[in-house]
């Protein structure tokens, strides 16, 4: 603490200090406390607030385990997530590997670029850019009528639906995690690598994934939370025919808000969902052995 | 053909198709903003129209994205919260950055996963309980100030982490060097430490703007009754109105192609003069938020 | 301008429980060119940050020109700190750089100009002033850094290794300079460097310091020739160092029991009988004996009977001849090898590795020295 006054003065450094406590506080650590103290409390009028029923319990938490729907929902945004993110890491690797490693010059220049503007795109629209697509008026069934493959539209909605516009959506959030992570990799050490006999495969299984290791769990990482956390893309694909029966978690959440009005159940559920996120970026740290200061760069 | 020469057209291929995956909504999404039909689609081709842009129907309602008064407000909503997120970001991290690397040890890395953890939580979630917490300590509902902070909560992250990569090659005995030769910490400050991190402060503030420009998960659950402009496209996208939705998506994809554009220039000439890769690891911090 | 004394007073300071200096007591005389010389590692950069006041000492007191100057600040205090890294503002020209604490001090514009002329003038630097930092070479962006330094008229200059980037030439050419500049402004030069070199052709004196503490102090000569501790002797040039038992002390001369024999050296110390010792000689006082062996004045006068004089029997073992000189090393079995050097006197090349020698020095070139930790080589 020393230095900080050493290097802005008793005025400065207290300045410093104190913006940076009040954004910890005010933004970060108070309200994350107050949802949780929330989620322990019964949903009670204004006036009914620090009464004798205001006790503390686990009552909301019970709710959600007693509850088959909500309970089927949140098992299902969970192996949905995992999948999105395994998904898009496969499908990504490749682009990232040849793109820090392969392409050169323009053509590596070019290739980033047309990579960043999707990116730029906002969500909602490049989730809606694969509802056109699915469509019942959508590109796929006017194809296959054309074709005459089917004679009536197909009903496309569901989880799969939802599951092809998180991977369209949030791919770049994994490919350039990884990129970062196989750009700083030494060419010589694939060289090297080639030259003593290994085979392409044993040379990414060696050599390239071990070296790409912190970028793969920062993909993994923003994928998974993107998707366990994502509201936009549900809630446009549902409007699929046959999408209804694709509810994720956050809807549960907002609901509970913004119609039913417990915010109390709604804060047990929502601190449900950032436990489930706490547990999954630690797993990760653990299995990929990496720390925070790789994970938020 | 050799087994690299097969790995290699392997390689052609499946970059092809990934970028046409990548592309190819966003061609047809665009396409069908100019088609005459009332649906927003590409097939059936009824036609080339600039209606959805301009433009009225059979009746003479104006069918047109520039002719809707409440995309207008909407607009104007999220730049005046574009414009707040970076009068609180950009402080906010500034401070963070410059403490984190004044401390040393434990305490550092404590408050430093604090800062940052509202990068690794969902948008939802950091909406939800800024909600809760200006509501119930502060009896301030969803709005427009609500919507700054909420957003700065993760935005504010970001800009940390651009300072602290921009302090990260920061010569400290600069500073010593300031105040040895009798500079106070102010003059210190504005000479010698704000002039290095301005081309910091500059890429914070366009990339709060920015990410507070299409947030939606945070926004949700902040806004109250106030509209932006993402959170009217959802609702147009929701309700499938017409191809008026395609239309912003054309002028978004516009909008996005010029910067690359010209930001591809500028990085081809750093390029020249640097004779290095082109790194676009700058790409990254171009990133959208998470959530 | 005009140097200032600085004085530092028992000043000790701890990074928690690691004392980085302690038990300093100096006094830097005013106008003075004084180093400070030690390894790596030893305290150096402390002292510096010390009197410059980017920190407090945890204990003992600082004195420029007898002030105390404990809780005034790097900006109010009289000196001023060219870098070890020179910390240039690389955003800034070169004159802006040299006037920047002038700016700070709100002199105007054109008055700053003209100082910084002035000063670049000083540092054999005209017509730079519109230069930017990274156009410079090493030595300019040196002199640059002490021509800031100087723009603020401290009346003490602290140098933190200034020359340690430059290559061979250019530290030889600089040390001319900065020696030159301190006698034209006359400011007080306290200056570091691990460079014994650099130490010995600048300074009026000179601290030798070890594991933050202060060996010696004195002239570069008293530091070379009468070094006070078995560090300064063995830091400071090539030495043989003898570790021993004193077996007797009378007259200035001590006789030492060491693995190569009793041997004789002065001893202005008079150490205790009995106590462990360490003998030092320099390559350069020893003479060989046998092959190649010396036949001035000098050495005549080494052979004569009535001087005291230490022989040792050995082998040459290795020659390395340097052109003016020779390093030979003479392995004894007894003990342990000795450095000896030879000047070329147009014989060397009747020396023969693996021939028997005898290494000779007169007890007077030969110095007894308390038992202590040697620098590693
Ligand atoms: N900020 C610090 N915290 C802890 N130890 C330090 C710090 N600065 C220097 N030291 C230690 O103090 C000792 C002296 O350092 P320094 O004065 O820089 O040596 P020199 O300049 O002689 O090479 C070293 O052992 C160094 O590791
Ligand atoms: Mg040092």
């Amino acid at each position: 603490m020393s230095e900080l006054w050493r290097r802005f003065g008793r005025l400065g450094g207290g300045l410093v200090l104190a913006t940076a406590l009040l954004w910890a506080l005010l933004l970060i650590v108070l309200p994350q406390l107050l949802m949780v103290e929330l989620s322990f409390r019964p949903n009670l009028p204004a006036a009914a607030r620090g009464g004798p029923e205001d006790v503390l319990s686990l009552a909301n938490y019970a709710a959600l385990w007693a509850n088959p729907l909500h309970r089927a929902i949140f098992w299902q945004t969970i192996w949905s997530s995992l999948l999105v993110t395994l998904l898009a890491l496969l499908v990504c690797y490749p682009v990232a590997f040849h793109l820090a490693q392969e392409a050169r010059g323009t053509r590596a220049l070019l290739l980033a670029t047309a990579l960043v503007i999707p990116f730029w795109v906002n969500e909602i629209l490049r989730t809606f850019s694969w509802f056109l697509i699915l469509a019942r008026n959508g590109l796929v069934n006017r194809l296959l009528l054309g074709l005459g493959v089917i004679e009536e539209p197909l009903a496309l909605g569901g989880v799969g639906a939802v599951m092809i516009g998180m991977v369209y959506a949030y791919v770049l959030f994994m490919i350039f995690p990884l990129y970062n992570a196989l750009e700083s990799l030494d060419r010589n050490q694939i060289e090297a690598a080639r030259d003593l006999g290994a085979s392409t495969w044993r040379i990414h299984w060696r050599v390239v994934i071990p070296h790409a290791k912190p970028g793969i769990a920062v993909g993994c990482v923003m994928t998974f939370m993107l998707a366990a956390g994502t509201f936009a893309v549900p809630q446009i694909m549902q409007s699929l025919p046959g999408g209804t029966n694709a509810r994720w978690f956050t809807q549960i959440i907002y609901s509970y808000f913004f119609d039913g009005g417990d915010w109390n159940r709604g804060s047990a559920y929502a601190f449900a969902l950032l436990l489930l996120c706490i547990v999954f970026v630690m797993a990760t740290m653990r299995l990929f052995r990496v720390g925070l200061r790789d994970i938020a760069k | 053909m050799s087994a690299r020469g097969l790995l290699r057209l392997f390689t052609a291929l499946y970059l092809a198709l990934f970028f046409a995956y990548l592309f190819l909504p966003l061609v047809f999404m665009v396409a069908a903003a100019f088609n005459a039909s009332r649906f927003p689609t590409m097939l059936p081709w009824e036609g080339f129209t600039l209606q959805w842009f301009w433009g009225f129907d059979a009746r003479g309602r104006p069918t047109g994205l520039f002719q809707d008064a409440r995309m207008a407000a909407a607009l104007w909503n999220s730049i005046l919260i574009g414009a707040g997120v970076i009068l609180l970001s950009v402080p906010l991290g500034l401070a963070g950055a410059l403490l984190l690397t004044s401390l040393q040890s434990r305490l550092k890395g404590f408050l430093y996963a604090v800062l940052v953890s509202p990068i690794l939580t969902p948008g939802v979630i950091l909406g939800i309980s800024t909600l809760i917490f200006w509501q119930r300590a502060f009896e301030v509902g969803g709005g427009l100030f609500l919507a700054v902070v909420g957003q700065s909560t993760f935005i504010a992250s970001y800009c940390m982490l651009l300072f602290m990569a921009r302090l990260e090659r920061f010569d400290r005995t600069l500073e010593e060097a300031a105040l040895d030769l009798g500079a106070s910490h102010l003059q210190m400050v504005r000479r010698i430490l704000l002039p290095f991190l301005r081309p910091a402060i500059l890429s914070a503030a366009l990339i709060a703007f920015l990410q507070s420009f299409e947030n939606y998960n945070t926004t949700l659950f902040v806004i109250g009754a106030e509209d932006t402009l993402t959170i009217n496209i959802a609702t147009r996208v929701r309700l499938g109105l017409t191809p008026a939705v395609n239309a912003i998506g054309v002028l978004f994809i516009a909008a996005t192609v010029l910067a690359a554009i010209g930001w591809a220039v500028l990085r081809r000439r750093e390029v020249a003069v640097r004779r290095e890769r082109p790194v676009p690891a700058r790409a990254q911090r171009l990133a959208p938020a998470a959530g | 301008m005009q140097g200032a004394e600085v004085a530092l007073e028992g000043v000790g300071l701890a990074y928690g429980a690691f004392w980085a200096v302690r038990g300093i007591d100096l006094t830097v005389r005013p106008g003075e060119f004084f180093s400070l010389l030690g390894p790596s590692g030893c305290g150096k950069t402390t002292i510096l940050r010390l009197v410059s006041g980017f920190v407090e000492p945890t204990e003992g007191v600082i004195r420029i020109d007898g002030r105390d100057v404990r809780g005034v600040g790097p900006a109010a205090r009289p000196t001023a700190l060219v870098f070890q890294n020179l910390a240039l503002f690389p955003l800034m020209r070169v004159w802006e750089n040299v006037a920047f604490g002038l700016e700070v001090r709100g002199v105007a514009k054109a008055e700053r100009r003209r100082r910084a002329e002035e000063l670049l003038e000083l540092v054999a630097l005209p017509g730079f002033a519109e230069k930017r930092v990274d156009e410079l070479s090493g030595g300019q962006r040196q002199r640059v850094a002490i021509a800031r330094a100087l723009a603020v008229e401290p009346k003490v200059l602290l140098l933190d290794e200034p020359l340690s980037a430059l290559d061979l030439k250019l530290r030889q050419h600089m040390r001319a300079e900065l020696k030159a500049i301190q006698r034209r402004t006359g400011v007080t030069f306290l200056y570091i460097t691990h460079d014994q070199g650099e130490a010995f052709t600048m300074s009026d004196r000179v601290a030798v310091m070890s594991q933050g503490r202060i060996e010696q102090v004195g002239t570069p000569a008293e530091i070379y020739d009468a070094p006070a501790t078995a560090f300064v002797a063995s830091f400071v040039g090539e030495s043989n160092p003898l570790p021993g038992r004193v077996r007797e002390s009378a007259g200035g001369l001590a006789r030492i029991d060491t693995a190569l024999g009793p041997l004789r050296a002065r001893d202005p110390r008079g150490l205790a009988p009995g106590s462990a010792a360490i003998l030092v000689v320099r390559p350069e006082r020893c003479r060989l004996d046998g092959a190649g062996e010396g036949d001035g004045p000098a050495d005549r006068l080494a052979r004569a009977e009535d001087a005291p004089v230490n022989r040792i029997e050995g082998r040459l073992a290795r020659i390395d001849f340097e052109g003016a000189f020779a390093n030979l090393v003479v392995a004894s079995p007894a003990g342990p090898a000795l450095k000896v050097q030879v000047a070329n006197d147009g014989r060397l090349s009747r020396l023969e590795a693996g021939a028997p020698v005898t290494v000779r020095f007169p007890a007077e070139a030969a110095l007894a020295l308390p038992e202590g930790p040697l620098a590693r080589e």
